[in-house]
């Protein structure tokens, strides 16, 4: 069953066309992989579906329901969380405290609220981390620290900005690690990444985007294959090789 | 659960009881009227600068209008009294109710400008409130209210020539606005106020809504700020737009917390510790010419602080991270 779908997604900025009549959905489960390169519309993309900007047309459902338009706040009580591309974190906070932030989108106590909070941390691996300020974390750790935020608000489905954008082989696969565990949870993913070899392992399927329109979908394999995308993101010398 | 934030928060009750117990004996040892007045105008702006860190510290909007919703509370109060006869020990809460309600007023269509246009428009505001009362007939205009003389009692919140009961009002006032400041930090608003200080975007995508968060910061900052401002107008006994109104309010109110630490439980205690002393005591020594030299003090220390000692005076006492690793 399609947990989500983008039905007809166009938004401009001035001049500019982000994304262009986007249509596909997202099955219960699976983790999505969303490409492209530089300036594709992926980001842009993200913020329709969280509700942070409004597409100028088409709708966007989730679970059958229309979205669109409704505001990040009401989409994160329907069970959409997010990280962000450049890290956001609140830096006066601890890190656990980041997290109860998250957590108190459903729970109505503290207590429970940092009950909750630790268990993400622990699932996430930073309940080592705990009481260290949010600014104090490195790189790597931010990231994480995102995905326990976004995961405490219980979603049924998180969006990751270039989650293992810059991050170490070592460090990326641990970041591979936990997507997968997030999966396993039962939350459906979607991902956008720049790097393809560490995403197509991952994914049931991708999307790519080019120029803020779909370019194809599919399976990992047949993605690789396609002369669109390799044209896309090579040029054409690459393609007709 | 025990872990780092319930150990702190704990830690800060007990510290805070141990001061309070201080501050009620102290004082019965006192007989200097001029020490007891410093303190009850400490203790008075710790709690004002407190409201203020409610709405300014902790959810990141800064006002410097603050002197409308002080004002107002005196007024509500003083007038109640002087054309209604309803006891100051009564009206007082209804200068809070008021003082919260104008910051919901000024919040409304302030709240949608980002950052220091915020406090740009909580000057405008305040300025404005200024001059109309300063205009306005009903409520004494430039010639202010005095507040009739009653029998002592608690339901008039008067004492006479006692200063000693007026310091525990005003004690009593500045532990509410703390004890509030305290639940509000271990509290679903207090998480949701700070994360909008640090970052809306990402506030909101937690499903933080960030303007019924301003306006609740803003409701209470003001309410309490009004409550004080009831109490000033008692303990001076004669309002005017300029003793309760001024733009010099605003910062004086504001100043505390800033000196001390924005968004900390003691930075406002602290900085009205330091700062209150130090302004009287300069305006005594200098006499009616202290006003100037009052607010160059002012600027010098924030100048201080703000090179010295960014995160306020209350980082000194602070260890380096809190809780494990
Ligand atoms: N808020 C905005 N205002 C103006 N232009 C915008 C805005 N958001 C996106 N754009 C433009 O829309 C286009 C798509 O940007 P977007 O950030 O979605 O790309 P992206 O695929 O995420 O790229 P990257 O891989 O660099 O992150 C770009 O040309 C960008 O400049
Ligand atoms: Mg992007």
């Amino acid at each position: 069953m399609a947990l989500l779908e983008i039905d007809g997604v166009s938004k401009s900025f001035g001049g500019v066309a982000a994304n262009v009549d986007i249509s596909f959905a997202v099955t219960e489960g699976e983790i999505l992989g969303l490409i492209g390169p530089n300036g594709a519309g992926k980001t842009s993309l993200f913020n329709a579906i969280a509700g942070e900007v409004t597409p100028d047309a088409g709708e966007i459902r989730l679970d059958g329901a229309p979205i669109s338009g409704l505001g990040p706040v009401a989409c994160a009580e329907r069970g959409i969380a997010r990280t962000f591309q450049v890290v956001r974190s609140f830096d006066s906070m601890t890190v656990l405290e980041n997290v109860m932030v998250g957590a108190f989108s459903r729970a109505g106590h503290a207590p429970v609220a940092m009950r909750a909070a630790q268990e993400t941390l622990e699932f996430c691996g930073l309940a080592n981390r705990a009481g260290r300020f949010a600014w104090q974390l490195s790189p790597p750790e931010k990231r994480r620290l995102e995905v326990a935020r976004a995961l405490a608000t219980q979603p049924k489905l998180l969006l990751l900005d270039e989650m293992l954008t810059g991050l170490t082989p070592t460090e990326a696969q641990e970041g591979v690690q936990l997507v997968r565990a997030v999966r396993d949870r039962g939350i459906t993913v979607i991902m956008v990444e720049h790097v393809m070899e560490i995403v197509l392992p991952l994914v049931s399927r991708a999307v790519v985007l080019n120029l803020g329109r779909v370019l194809t979908i599919g399976a990992p394999a047949e993605i690789v294959k396609n002369p669109d995308v390799i044209r896309a993101y090579l040029g054409d010398r690459y393609a007709a090789a | 659960m025990d872990n780092f934030i319930t150990r702190r928060r704990r830690h800060e009750l007990m510290v805070a009881g141990g001061l309070l117990v201080v501050a009620i004996v102290v004082p019965l040892f006192i007989r200097d009227v001029t020490a007891l007045n410093v303190i009850i105008l400490s203790l008075l702006f710790a709690g004002l600068s407190q409201a203020w860190n409610i709405l300014g510290g902790y959810c990141g909007q800064i006002s410097l209008g603050h002197a409308l919703y002080f004002g107002m509370g005196s007024y509500v109060s003083t007038l109640l009294y002087v054309h209604g006869a309803i006891p100051p020990s009564i009206g007082m809460f209804a200068g809070a109710a008021v003082g919260g309600l104008a910051a919901l007023l000024v919040g409304w269509p302030c709240f949608r400008l980002s950052g220091h246009y915020y406090a740009i428009a909580t000057v405008v505001v305040g300025e404005i409130g200024y001059l109309l009362f300063l205009n306005w007939d009903y409520v004494g205009g430039a010639t202010g209210v005095y507040i009739p003389i009653a029998k002592p009692s608690l339901l008039n919140l008067q004492f006479g020539k006692d200063k000693l009961p007026y310091l525990y009002v005003v004690l009593a006032f500045c532990a509410a606005t703390w004890l509030a400041a305290w639940l509000i930090e271990g509290s679903r608003w207090g998480y949701a106020w700070r994360a909008v200080k640090d970052d809306m975007v990402a506030a909101r995508s937690l499903g933080v809504n960030i303007f019924s968060s301003k306006m609740a910061a803003a409701a209470i900052s003001g309410a309490f700020t009004g409550l004080g401002g009831a109490i000033y107008g008692l303990y001076v006994g004669y309002i005017d737009p300029d003793s309760v109104m001024a733009g010099h309010f605003s910062i004086l109110i504001a100043l505390p917390a800033v000196l001390g630490g924005v968004g900390t439980l003691w930075g406002p205690i602290l900085g009205a510790a330091l700062l209150i002393p130090m302004k009287e005591l300069s305006s005594s020594y200098l006499g009616g010419s202290g006003r100037g030299v009052d607010l160059m003090l002012y600027g010098a220390m924030i100048v201080v602080v703000a090179l010295a000692q960014p995160q306020g005076v209350v980082s000194l006492f602070r260890r380096r991270a809190h809780g494990p690793a």
